[in-house]
C-alpha cells in the first residue's frame, strides 16, 4: 500500500496547479463547514443555555394536562403532596439528575400602594432553584443574588413600570384554588433581568411564602424543573424518566403526570432545529463541492492517462490494483483538503474567539460568542470528505480498472 | 520445446457492419529461448498477432497456446496474472511511467505484480540496470533520458519478472538506426544471458536480419518462415 500511496501522490503532483485548485476547493469547503458549525453551534448552545439554565431547566414534570393550560396557571392542576413524593422518589433514583426544583406557579396582583398590575410568580426553594437553573442569580441585576423569605424578585420591566426598586415594600394579592383572596407584603430583594422565552418575565418568591399566600394546607406543586448532568444525553434520560413518570396512573388507568423537555416547552427549539438544518445543508454543500471537484479531477486524470493504464494493465497489474491506485489518489486529495481545512478552520475559530464578538439574544445584549469546534465535528467533517472523495473517485477508478489494455494502448 | 503454438488462429474485428479479418488462419510454433521476428508491411497483422500472444486479446477462432496455456481461457484478472508472471512487454513508445524514476520503472512489476521483497527487488533491478547499462541513470526520470535509454529501461522492465517470453511491438520504430541496432543487440544479449524468448515485430528491413527466425506476414496470412544461423 505504501508504494500505491507514493505513486498516487506523485501522480497528483504531476499536475500541481490542478491538484492545488482541487485541494483548495476541498479545503475551503471544510473551513466553511467548520467555522459555520462552530459559530452556529456556539450561538445555539448559548441560546439553549440561556433558556434552560436561567428559566426552564432541562426537563419539567407537571400534572397531566397542565402544560396545555399553562397560560392560565391553573392552581387546580397542581400536583398534590402524595404525588410530589412519588415523583421525588423517582427523581432521587435517577443518577443522571443533578438537581430539581419544585415550583408553585400562579398569577397575582402586584401593588406598590399607588398602582397595581398583574404578575406571574414562581414560589421556589432558592437553594433548589438556583441549583436547577444556575444562571438565574446572574439575572438579578440589582440586589443580592439570593432570595429570602419575605422577599420578592421582580422582573426588570415591571419594576420600571411600577417605579419600584430594591428595598421597597410591595403587596402581592392572590386568589387561591378555592377562590379566597389573600395578600402579603414583600420587600423587593432584587430586580430580574428579563429573559427571552417562557417564564422570562416571571417574578420569584420563596416557596414557603407562596404556600402561605395561597393558603395551602399542604404544599401543592405546579411543576418540577429538572437539571441533568450531561445535556448530550438529554433524550435518553428523558425517555427513561418519561417511562417512570407516566407509569404513575390514576384509578381509571390514565397517566397522572407528564414530562416535557425544554424543546417541547420553548419555541426556541425550532430555531435550534433550523440551525441544525442549516448545518446539514452546509454539509450537503461540502459533499457537493468535494464530489464535483474530485470527480472532475479524477475523470480528467483517467482520460489523460489511458495509455499509462494500458501499459500497467499489459505488464500484469491486476484490475483491483489499478482501481486502488486511482482510489488512493482521490483519497489523498480528500485527506489533504480535510487536514488543511481542519487546521485553517481551527485557526479561524481561534481568531474569532480572540476578537470577542458579541451578539444579542432577545433582551440580553453583549453576549460574547464563544465559538468552539467539537472533536466530533472535526471527525464528522473529515469522514464526510474522505468518504465522498472515495465515492467521487469510484466511477473513474472503475472505468480505469475495466479498460481493455489493448484499447488503452491504442489510445492516442 | 515450443513456448508458443498457433493453430489456425483467426482474428476478426468488427467495426459497425464492417468485418475485417486481421489474421486468416495462422499456424506457427516458437521455441523457448528463440529470437523471433514477425515482419510485414503495415496492416499485415503483426500487432494483432503480438497482442494475441501477449494475452491482450483473444483469437476469434483457432487455438493459441502460450506457455502451455490456451489464451482464450483467460479472463481479465487471470490474463493480467498470466502476463505478469510469464510475459514481458516492450512498447514502440517505451511507455515508461513518467512519475517514476528509471529504477522505480524497472521495479514496478516486482512491486505491483510479483510482490517481491525489497532486498530481492533491489538486487534484481540493479542487476538488470547494469545489464542494460543504465545504472548511472537509475534515479533519473524518463523525461531526463534519451529515447534509446528509455528503450533500454523498457527492456530491463520487461525482463525484471524473469518472464518466459518478451514481446516487443516495433521496439525500434521511434529510434534512429544506430540506437535501433543497439536495442536489438541488447535484446539478443539479454536472451543469451537470461534465456528468455524474444518475439518482436518490425517492418524495418535494416533490423529484420537481426532475428534468428523471421515469420513473414502479409494480409493476415503467414507467407513464410526464414531460419537464420543459430536458430534451432
Amino acid at each position: 500500500m505504501g508504494n500505491i500511496i507514493k505513486i498516487a501522490i506523485r501522480n497528483l503532483l504531476r499536475y500541481k496547479r490542478r491538484t492545488a485548485l482541487t485541494a483548495t476547493l476541498v479545503t475551503l469547503g471544510v473551513v466553511f463547514v467548520l467555522v459555520f458549525t462552530s459559530i452556529a453551534g456556539s450561538f445555539k448552545n448559548m441560546m439553549i443555555g440561556q433558556i434552560t439554565d436561567s428559566m426552564l431547566g432541562h426537563l419539567q414534570i407537571h400534572r397531566k394536562g397542565y402544560v396545555a393550560a399553562i397560560e392560565s396557571l391553573p392552581l387546580n392542576m397542581n400536583i398534590k403532596q402524595a404525588g410530589y413524593q412519588k415523583l421525588e422518589a423517582i427523581l432521587k433514583q435517577e443518577q443522571g439528575i443533578v438537581a430539581y426544583s419544585p415550583r408553585i406557579k400562579f398569577g397575582a396582583m402586584f401593588s406598590n400602594f399607588m398602582e397595581t398590575t398583574n404578575i406571574r410568580l414562581n414560589g421556589v426553594d432558592p437553594q433548589q432553584e438556583f441549583a436547577t437553573v444556575p444562571l438565574l442569580p446572574d439575572r438579578i441585576v440589582s440586589g443580592s443574588k439570593t432570595l429570602k423569605k419575605g422577599q420578592i424578585l421582580v422582573p426588570e420591566l415591571l419594576a420600571k413600570g411600577m417605579n419600584v426598586k430594591v428595598g421597597d415594600t410591595v403587596v402581592v394579592v392572590a386568589t387561591n384554588q378555592s377562590g379566597s383572596v389573600n395578600g402579603k407584603q414583600f420587600v423587593i430583594g432584587g430586580i430580574l433581568e428579563s429573559a427571552t422565552g417562557p417564564g422570562g418575565r416571571d417574578g420569584y418568591i420563596h416557596f414557603d411564602d407562596a404556600v402561605e399566600l395561597l393558603r395551602m394546607e399542604q404544599p401543592e406543586i405546579s411543576e418540577i424543573a429538572v437539571r441533568i448532568k450531561d445535556f448530550g444525553k438529554l433524550h435518553k434520560l428523558e425517555k427513561r424518566l418519561k417511562a417512570a413518570v407516566t407509569a404513575e396512573r390514576n384509578t381509571l388507568g390514565a397517566p397522572l403526570f407528564e414530562l416535557h423537555s425544554w424543546e417541547e416547552l420553548s419555541p426556541f427549539a425550532k430555531i435550534a432545529k433550523m440551525l441544525n438544518l442549516m448545518t446539514v445543508f452546509i454539509k450537503a454543500m461540502l459533499i457537493a463541492i468535494v464530489l464535483i471537484s474530485i470527480m472532475n479531477v479524477m475523470i480528467m486524470a483517467v482520460f489523460e492517462r489511458i495509455r499509462e493504464i494500458g501499459t500497467i494493465a499489459a505488464i500484469g497489474t491486476p484490475p483491483a490494483t489499478i482501481r486502488t491506485l486511482f482510489l488512493v489518489e482521490g483519497l489523498c486529495l480528500g485527506l489533504f483538503g480535510a487536514l488543511v481545512g481542519n487546521l485553517v478552520g481551527i485557526g479561524i475559530v481561534l481568531i474569532v474567539n480572540l476578537m470577542k464578538l458579541t451578539f444579542s439574544f432577545g433582551q440580553q445584549t453583549g453576549l460574547v460568542l464563544k465559538a468552539a469546534i467539537a472533536p466530533s465535528d472535526i471527525i464528522m467533517v473529515s469522514l464526510i470528505v474522505v468518504v465522498v472523495s472515495v465515492l467521487a473517485t469510484l466511477q473513474p477508478a472503475l472505468k480505469a480498472s475495466k479498460m481493455e489494455p489493448i484499447d488503452a494502448l491504442r489510445h492516442v | 520445446m515450443a513456448l508458443v503454438i498457433a493453430e489456425q488462429v483467426r482474428k476478426v474485428y468488427h467495426s459497425g457492419e464492417t468485418e475485417v479479418e486481421a489474421l486468416k488462419g495462422v499456424n506457427f510454433r516458437i521455441d523457448s529461448g528463440s529470437f523471433v521476428s514477425f515482419v510485414g508491411p503495415s496492416g499485415s497483422g503483426k500487432t494483432t498477432l503480438l497482442n494475441l500472444i501477449g494475452c491482450l486479446d483473444a483469437p476469434s477462432a483457432g487455438t493459441l497456446t502460450v506457455a502451455d496455456t490456451d489464451v482464450a481461457t483467460l479472463d481479465r484478472t487471470s490474463g493480467a496474472a498470466f502476463r505478469g508472471q510469464q510475459i514481458g512487454f516492450i512498447f514502440q513508445d517505451f511507455n515508461l511511467l513518467p512519475v517514476l524514476s528509471v529504477f522505480e520503472n524497472v521495479e514496478y512489476p516486482l512491486l505491483m505484480v510479483k510482490k517481491t521483497s525489497e532486498a530481492e527487488r533491489r538486487e534484481r533491478v540493479m542487476a538488470l540496470l547494469a545489464a542494460v547499462g543504465m545504472t548511472e541513470q537509475a534515479i533519473k526520470r524518463p523525461d531526463q533520458i534519451s529515447g534509446g535509454q528509455k528503450q533500454r529501461v523498457a527492456v530491463a522492465r520487461a525482463l525484471v519478472t524473469n518472464p518466459k517470453l518478451v514481446l516487443a511491438d516495433e521496439p525500434t520504430a521511434n529510434l534512429d538506426h544506430e540506437t535501433a541496432f543497439m536495442v536489438i543487440n541488447l535484446m539478443k544479449q539479454m536472451r543469451d544471458q537470461f534465456g528468455t524468448t524474444f518475439i518482436f515485430s518490425t517492418h524495418d528491413p535494416r533490423i529484420v536480419g537481426e532475428a534468428e527466425v523471421i515469420h513473414c506476414l502479409e494480409d493476415g496470412i503467414l507467407k513464410g518462415t526464414e531460419l537464420k544461423g543459430g536458430a534451432a
